[in-house]
């Protein structure tokens, strides 16, 4: 159990899950220029998991027999390994009794990437100051990348809440559904405190605040209403998840682990 | 700077951007550093994007053009400082316009919403010219376009649709 290795897979878990279920709608989108958002976002996020990863296998190699490779820190890890939000990893429609089957709601896609994006420009802007470098460097090179991501998924919010009578019920719907498990975002693992203790990483419990001011006042602006907190409160960083998690990665672990080191 | 670099960095002249043909990866600002460490030869390049696809394209060119010229180099990836269009050269721009992409503002004139707290429609964003015909009589369709360094704009006045290389 290393701290700041597994802060750094939190971190990169949380980009490759989000952008790996975003990238489901590529092909579906509800308009084109949409689904074209999507798949830029989601190369964003793959990306941003990419430097992650890099950097904490190079830490990992150090002074161990076997090299790690980001793509075994991607396609190799079982679910309940992976550190990601038990939010990212939702499907697209609301809570379904089991076996149930729903359309993708691009309001839940929505309001999942504005929860989301509204905490990571305010973690990777104060993670700019990391006293680890090369997080710092990935943190000011991700800021500007989630930047677009809360302005692309806010726009829509308020377009879909301020919008027809249909768009503003699912878009609550959406944001009832989804709310609860921003709560995780706030209560630290043993992970995230050993990490902000050595300044490699940031208690978001400090960052809640401003989160709160940015999603109020989004929410105002869509003629939304904030649910109420409270109910479980999420694991998904200590590797507890949904259901969801593992066909997820079925999906996107199948081929490399049925040609493993295969190249194209 | 020494004779044997000043010939790296005239080389690396002729490599491009994959998806930009026309523009050089020295004038987007993708090459960073040409240096000579204990007797090898680096060549500093730092990724635009985050999930840049044309980063390992853009290497294999590096190595491909220094090879044809006998020369081998070690091609190092660095993030810090971030990459931002400020530092495309004018003649970037010029020829991106030609090329039909309207070249980014820069970060201080594009008032880039560090705090997306309003609606699009409520900030007042630089306008920006047609690379067509010049008008700025231009809208926003989209802010993610067919690169992630590119929104997509419509022409008002000519009707064409065309890209804006995104001030990042």
């Amino acid at each position: 159990m290393n701290a700041h290795t597994d802060y750094l897979l939190h971190l990169a878990d949380n980009a490759l899950v989000l952008g790996q279920r975003n990238a489901e709608w590529c092909g579906h989108g509800p308009i084109l220029e949409e689904d074209i958002a999507l798949a830029n976002m989601s190369l964003d996020l793959i990306g941003q998991a990419r430097l992650l990863y890099q950097h904490a296998a190079a830490l990992m190699s150090d002074g161990a027999t076997e090299a790690v490779t980001e793509d075994a820190l991607a396609y190799f890890r079982d679910a309940a390994e992976f550190r990601n939000y038990t939010l990212l990893e939702l499907p697209h429609h609301g809570a379904l009794a089991p076996g149930a089957a729903a359309e993708r709601d691009y309001a839940t896609t929505i309001a999942r990437n504005f929860l989301y994006s509204a905490l990571m420009v305010l973690l990777w802007e104060a993670l700019q100051s990391s006293h680890d470098a090369q997080l710092a460097a990935i943190a000011a090179k991700s800021l500007k990348e989630a930047h677009y991501h809360l302005r692309h998924s806010r726009d829509w919010l308020v377009r879909l809440g301020d919008g027809t009578a249909e768009s503003h019920a699912r878009a609550q719907a959406a944001l009832n559904h989804l709310m609860p498990y921003a709560q995780e975002f706030w209560t630290p693992s043993a992970m995230e405190t050993a990490a902000s203790a050595d300044a490699t990483g940031v208690a978001t419990a400090t960052l809640q605040a401003a989160w709160n001011t940015l999603v109020d006042d989004a929410l105002l602006e869509a003629t939304l209403a904030r649910p109420p907190a409270g109910g479980y409160i999420p694991q998904g960083k200590k590797g507890l998840h949904s259901e969801h998690l593992s066909y997820l990665l079925g999906e996107m672990q199948g081929l490399a682990r049925q040609h493993p080191e295969a190249t194209w | 700077m020494a004779p044997e670099l000043q010939q790296v960095w005239a080389l690396l002249e002729a490599v491009t951007d994959p998806e930009i043909p026309v523009v050089s990866i020295r004038e987007l600002g993708i090459l960073r550093d040409i240096r000579s460490r204990d007797g090898e030869l680096e060549v500093v390049i730092t990724p635009t994007y985050s999930g840049c696809p044309a980063m390992g394209q853009i290497e294999d060119d590096v190595r491909a053009a220094l090879q044809a010229h006998g020369l081998a180099a070690r091609v190092v990836t660095q993030l810090a400082p971030a990459w931002t269009t400020d530092w495309m050269t004018e003649s970037a721009r010029t020829r991106l316009r030609e090329y039909g992409i309207a070249p980014p503002h820069t970060l201080a004139a594009s008032n880039v919403i560090r705090f997306a707290t309003k609606s699009v429609a409520q900030h007042a964003l630089p306008a920006v010219a047609c690379p067509r015909c010049g008008s700025e009589n231009t809208t926003e369709t989209s802010h993610f376009g067919s690169t992630a360094c590119k929104a997509l704009y419509r022409c008002l006045d000519c009707m064409e649709p065309f890209d804006l290389f995104k001030p990042h």
